[in-house]
């Protein structure tokens, strides 16, 4: 796959489209399986591991998707390209920085990452825009059916998949959705989502994953449970918490309108303003001041700007994917300088729309 | 309360039962220690998972402790030190610890849930992984002759399956 195409688009997660789209970004779904005859990736020699990627690599070239999955032979591409992968939720930093023979599968539209020799043998993932986890699970699990007929898992009627964590096994699934939530964040109410949702077992993490801290007021939420539910009921966990949270989430946006407008709109073009005109900008700075212009932008206080270019600046200006961009390695102070540059140029550019 | 060395407020409570009698121990971080009761350490996630994985599984029994998988050689320990197993055949193996720290993450103990339609015979499974674990063990020993007769066995297994 030529990584040069993708560094053009957004990718599936950030295209912004789907249910609920100006507050659900996107709906995850991944599923950790184990060869039954090779001890797990950690404790496997290399020689193993390359047994292990080899007989992956064949089963999955044999899988008939919609289009071709593409192999990318991870050892073998740069740190810059590995980052660009991850920052674009295709492969995990385990997967990036881990070592020995392992890769990823890919479909071209990026909505389908198997990944080879991570924590598990294989990691399948399937990406949708938007608030759509059945379609997610339907696409992930046909995958997953297409596969077993293939292969040997690892598998216990009693434990279900097994895992190399016992966080992960029984049904092996982890299903999060990602939401862009600006105004409960202003409103300081985002804490008691939370709590009540970790009562309810559900995790929250940040933009990256685990131990990233929430930039941009982007939170993924999941379920930490694994064994002893079905994935239908593990999905309908989720599924029923998201609405509840989007009504939250519009509340504290209709109150932030009809209470401190123009300090709101202060706050949105200041930072369409910062955006336009910064010489020196650092990435956090960067998604969070996108933050405010994309709340901006779904309350219809800025209209300079459209959606799509928004979502798109989010993942252009991360570290390698503005490298890539810029065709050059470039430093953080330079990359600051660069990231500055570049939202300048893009955002004088005439609405499209 | 207060350090049972020094005046500082102890953040380290400790009750040891010897001979049936009840024995408290007080002390701060620093004197703690100093009497090699806390090691010093630097505050990881990493460390905090193993060390409140290891408080769910609770105190380590002997036997357990000991335990060692026949199939892929990781103990029981080494699992609660790296929070990883090191093959499918680990959750009958370490069946006693696994089963009380699945109840707390899941607070469940059996699968609910999809199940693959392809299932090979168990035995023939947990025969392919001997095999690779006694073929690692040829490798690092550098009996060559050995490696290659159990690759060509290995071969064989699972082309029959």
């Amino acid at each position: 796959m030529n990584l040069e195409n993708l560094t053009r688009t957004s990718g599936e997660w950030l295209r912004g489209t789907g249910p609920e789209s100006d507050i659900v970004i996107s709906s995850r779904i991944r599923l950790a399986r184990n060869l039954a005859a090779f001890p797990f990736s950690n404790r496997a020699s290399a020689h193993q591991k390359a047994e292990i990627e080899t007989l992956l690599r064949e089963r999955i070239a044999k899988l008939e998707l919609d289009a071709p999955l593409e192999y990318i032979n991870v050892p073998g591409l740069s740190q810059l390209d590995r980052l660009f992968l991850v920052e674009r939720h295709l492969i995990s930093r385990e997967l990036a920085s881990g070592d020995g023979p392992r890769g990823v599968a890919l479909l071209p539209l990026e909505t389908v990452s198997l990944m080879v020799n991570e924590e598990d043998h294989l990691r399948l993932q399937v990406m949708r825009s938007g608030f759509a986890l059945d379609e997610a699970w339907q696409d992930v699990d046909r995958v997953d059916d297409a596969l077993e007929q293939k292969v040997n898992y690892a598998f216990s009627e009693e434990f279900g998949y097994l895992t190399a964590c016992p966080t992960n096994v029984g049904t092996g699934m982890r299903a999060s959705v990602m939401l862009h939530l600006p105004a409960l964040v202003l409103a300081k109410q985002i804490d008691k989502v939370f709590r009540a949702l970790q009562k309810l077992n559900l995790a929250v993490r940040g933009l990256y994953g685990e131990g990233s801290r929430a930039s941009g007021d982007f939170y993924q939420i999941s379920n930490q449970v694994t064994l002893g539910k079905s994935e239908p009921a593990i999905l309908n966990d989720i599924r029923q918490v998201i609405p509840q949270i989007i009504t939250y989430e519009r509340q504290a946006r209709s109150t932030l309108l009809k209470e401190s407008k123009q300090s709101l709109q202060d706050r949105v073009a200041r930072a369409f303003g910062t955006l336009r005109s910064a010489t020196m900008m650092t990435s956090e700075e960067t998604m969070d001041l996108l933050s405010s212009v994309r709340l901006g932008i779904n309350l219809g206080l800025l209209e300079d700007i459209s959606m799509p270019t928004v979502n798109e600046l989010f993942i252009h200006t991360q570290p390698a994917h503005l490298q890539k961009l810029m065709g050059a390695t470039l430093d953080g102070e330079e990359r600051n300088a660069a990231r500055a540059r570049y939202l300048r140029s893009r955002l004088r550019e005439p609405n499209p729309n | 309360m207060k350090c049972q060395y020094c005046s500082n407020p102890a953040t380290v409570h400790l009750t040891d039962l010897v001979k049936k009698q009840k024995k408290e121990l007080h002390l701060c971080q620093a004197c703690a220690e100093q009497q090699q009761l806390l090691k010093k350490n630097e505050l990881n996630l990493q460390t905090i998972v193993q060390v409140l994985l290891g408080q769910h599984v609770g105190p380590l029994p002997d036997e357990l402790a000991r335990l060692t998988c026949p199939r892929c050689g990781i103990k029981f320990m080494e699992f609660r030190e790296q929070g990883r197993l090191g093959c499918p055949h680990d959750y009958e193996v370490f069946r006693a610890g696994l089963e009380p720290l699945l109840a707390k993450i899941h607070r469940a103990g059996r699968h609910v849930g999809k199940t693959p339609r392809l299932q090979p015979p168990a035995e023939q499974v947990s025969e392919l992984l001997q095999l690779r674990s006694q073929l690692r063990a040829a490798v690092e020993a550098e009996a060559y002759e050995e490696a290659a007769r159990l690759r060509d066995l290995i071969r064989r297994k699972e082309s029959c399956g």
